[in-house]
């Protein structure tokens, strides 16, 4: 392209003296055309988001700063600029969405007044003038009934809604340039796909440039045209969406593209055995808010709503849905750590609803749990050998047997057997996670609920974990209840899918019939929702 | 990242305060060899100023005010360190199982704190002392009876933002009892906030026990600073040095220990320093 919007030259960003390497960003050199999205994409730890904010002028000084290169806007180094110069670009030419929209807004405000704000700061227009303006933009971002948008506070709007407000704020004086820091990270699947239309829609009528940062490459596929890979603080790889996609020619780009799970669905590897490892019937769970000493209105939510289940031996199941479809709830019931209120759960016949913690302490060796977060479910200050050794000795294993099958399991799950007597935040996430995962296959379990091991990860080590629990499936015989929102991670790791909206469970059945055929209205709208599907379903 | 010790010790305020504090300490322990005479024993002449036969001078009866200063560090000292981990045990017990069982047991154990809290702490130590009769235990009961309530409200925040924790909730599908969670997995994450209010905590039953044997509640035939303020105080104008030396005890001492709770705080919570 001639003549480029932005244009970053080799831009170094050095980091505080204490840290582990020394420059955020190493000469970092890219361009954004006119209307042209640019995808930066990369792991956590690359500098990505550390070069959105350099460009914005908003990186955390005096310990971050600039140390090299130059920012070209509009033919002007934004880095030699004062900060009054800087703050008019800010919000005027160049406009910021952020990641989590519940932050990026003043809860006080209504969010009305908030996108009249941006117009009141930085034109000259009247009242009348701007309350147009305002209506026109919660217009363009399509957001149903604008005049009660405008005039709610943030709280009252669903997490979608709120992002399409953010977007109108930047939108609202027409920037030459949008940089969008991992827009739809938190939002669910299908409000992440039209969250993404929206922005491309806007972005073609409205003629801005967009620096889209993002580490999905299912979202880079459905939004970019070109692409920039980064990797600790350097670029990669840069070129057109199809060619970065299609035929990486960095090494690196070759196999995080390789770790994106596929859509491909998972085949039943064996015949299933006749009875059945896990029945769950009727399983009902309702949240009752607390009234509170002084009564008042009190709040029922229908968590789980007469669910029922069956998981054959040997077989993997995923429990697919968005956010507050209860899928944790089950998961959390399962395991015993809610009090289901109604139905039956049943472990090889046995009944486990209603069962005491005492009760339940035996059969805590039949049914374990690997945790969402690496960096919360592992106890800080005990040694990665006490928080494995626990479980089994809780069931009577000598202290000594156990600190020993503990360093087994920690040579099977790829690390070192001296990892024993670390502790754990002297490991990255993807090691936590295996600990994690070391810590429930310690009690030799029949079933595995694993409540999305793997969405805090990146996608390279993502991959790492999935394989991991897969082959360690394999050789240990387990069950598995595998809790997710990506329908790509589930058709990866299990051959059966369930999918779950507002407690039920609308579809079920073998993935790959899912897939081909989706019965239910919602099962189709995930599966179209899933980021770069047509990328992903067409070989390379 | 400098590690804790690093932030801790390299803080100057910190090595004052440590000083300060040390020194206290070692007299107090070495009190009967630097100061071998009854610190009541009348050993000269009434109102000798300081620096003359006795290093500190003599107060109104003629008793040396050097062993005595030293004889009240061991008093002052032993019963707010005593009381403060009386308080502490205590008010972690209730915190800890306020917290984590929450519900009615955390309504009815919050309420009885807020019950203690409601009351001029050093009205109630006075009203116990009074009931109880002086000495060195009551003085401890009391000063513990009126300074646990804090410690349960930190104790029972920290408890309840740790019990979310997904380890937790490990060690519950592990099995683990309850009694054994709060041991082992929730009580040693709330240990830096505990530390700090603890340490805090000593300065203000230094306060406490100064003021109780101001007003002559103290341990009886026990020397303390509170006591030898109370003692000389209607000699101000004729004899500065009676009420000044003992202040000046406290104060330091009281000084010191916040300094060093301050500095604790900078080193276990990092972020609220520039690094």
């Amino acid at each position: 392209m001639s003549d480029p919007v932005l244009s970053i030259e080799k831009l170094t960003v050095a980091l505080p003296a204490w840290s582990d390497r020394k420059h955020a960003l190493t000469e970092v050199s890219l361009s954004v055309g006119k209307k042209e999205i640019v995808c930066v994409v990369g792991e956590s730890g690359s500098g990505k988001s550390i070069m959105g904010k350099a460009i914005l002028g908003l990186l955390p000084k005096p310990h971050v700063r600039v140390t090299g290169g130059r920012i070209i806007f509009e033919d002007r180094d934004i880095l030699s600029l004062s900060d009054d110069e800087m703050r008019a670009l800010r919000g005027g030419r160049i406009a910021m969405i952020f990641q989590e929209p519940m932050t990026a807004l003043n809860p006080l405000m209504k969010v009305g007044r908030q996108i009249d704000e941006v117009l009141e700061v930085h034109t000259d227009l009247a009242p009348r003038a701007r309350r147009d303006r305002v209506l026109q933009l919660v217009n363009d971002v399509h957001l149903p009934d604008p005049q009660r948008i405008i005039n709610s506070y943030p709280h009252q709007l669903s997490g979608g809604q709120r992002q399409r407000i953010v977007i109108a704020m930047a939108l609202a004086l027409e920037p030459a340039l949008i940089i969008a820091d991992e827009p739809t990270t938190a939002l669910d699947v299908t409000t992440q796909a039209q969250i993404l239309h929206l922005m491309k829609e806007l972005q073609r009528s409205h003629g801005t440039s967009v620096l889209f940062i993002t580490h999905d490459f299912g979202v880079v596929a459905e939004i970019a045209d070109r692409v920039v890979v980064m990797r600790h603080g350097e670029v990669v790889e840069t070129g057109p969406v199809d060619d970065v996609l299609r035929n990486p020619a960095a090494e690196y780009t070759r196999d995080l593209v390789a770790a994106v799970p596929s859509l491909r669905p998972r085949l039943r590897d064996a015949a299933p055995s006749t009875a059945p490892l896990l029945v769950i019937r009727d399983l009902e769970k309702t949240y009752v808010g607390a009234g509170g000493l002084f009564g008042g209105a009190t709040r029922t939510v229908r968590a789980v709503r007469k669910v029922s289940l069956e998981l054959e031996r040997q077989s993997s199941l995923a429990l697919v849905g968005e956010s507050g479809s209860g899928k944790s709830t089950l998961a959390r019931c399962i395991v015993g750590l809610e009090t289901p209120d109604g139905g039956d759960i049943l472990l090889d016949g046995e009944q486990l609803r209603g069962l005491t913690r005492e009760q339940m302490r035996p059969f805590r060796r039949d049914i374990q749990m690997v945790f969402q977060d690496p960096f919360a479910s592992l106890n800080p200050r005990q040694r990665v050998g006490e928080i494995i050794a626990l479980g089994p000795m809780i069931q009577g294993v000598s202290r000594k047997q156990a600190y020993e099958e503990a360093k087994e399991l920690l040579r099977m799950v790829g690390l070192s057997r001296e990892s024993i007597d670390r502790y754990p935040h002297e490991f990255s996430g993807g090691q936590r996670q295996r600990i994690g995962i070391a810590r429930a296959l310690a009690v030799k379990p029949k079933l595995i609920v694993a409540d999305e091991p793997v969405s805090a990860l990146d996608v390279s080590v993502q991959k790492q974990v999935l394989d991991l629990l897969n082959d360690l499936r394999l050789k240990f015989g387990l069950s598995m209840l595998f809790i997710t929102h990506d329908l790509r991670v589930a058709a990866t790791v299990c051959e059966e899918i369930a999918i779950m909206q507002h407690g039920e469970i609308v579809e079920r059945g073998p993935t790959a019939k899912i897939f081909a055929d989706p019965k239910h209205a919602y099962t189709r709208s995930l599966l179209d929702a899933v980021p770069g599907k047509e990328w992903i379903n067409t070989p390379a | 990242m400098k590690s804790f010790w690093q932030r801790f010790l390299g803080n100057p305020r910190v090595m004052v305060g440590l000083g300060w504090v040390a020194l206290v300490v070692l007299v107090s322990l070495f009190a009967d060899i630097l100061a071998p005479r009854d610190p009541f024993a009348i050993v000269g002449t009434p109102f000798l100023k300081p620096g003359s036969e006795f290093l500190l001078g003599t107060d109104s009866l003629g008793r040396d005010i050097f062993s005595g200063l030293l004889h009240g560090a061991r008093t002052t000292l032993l019963i707010a360190i005593v009381s403060t981990l009386v308080a502490v045990a205590f008010g972690t017990l209730v915190g800890a199982v306020a917290g984590y069982y929450g519900g009615l047991i955390d309504d009815v154990l919050m309420r009885t704190t807020e019950f203690f809290q409601t009351i001029p702490s050093f009205l109630f130590a006075i009203v116990l002392i009074a009931i109880l009769s002086p000495s060195v235990a009551n003085m401890v009961t009391a000063i513990a009876v009126v300074s646990w309530p804090p410690i349960t409200r930190v104790v029972r925040a920290e408890v309840l933002s740790v019990k979310s924790r997904e380890f937790v909730q490990a060690a519950v599908v592990a099995g683990q009892r309850d009694s054994a969670i709060l041991l082992t997995q929730v009580l040693p994450n709330t240990l830096s906030p505990l530390i700090v209010t603890g340490s805090l905590l000593i300065a203000t039953a230094i306060l406490i026990e100064s003021a109780l044997s101001f007003l002559g509640l103290g341990a009886p035939n026990q020397m303390s600073w509170g006591f030898m303020i109370g003692a000389g105080r209607s000699f101000l104008r004729d004899a500065w040095w009676l009420v000044t030396i003992p202040g000046v005890a406290i104060l330091l001492t009281v000084l010191s220990i916040n300094l060093v709770g301050e500095g604790l705080n900078d080193a276990l919570n990092p972020r609220l320093t520039d690094l």
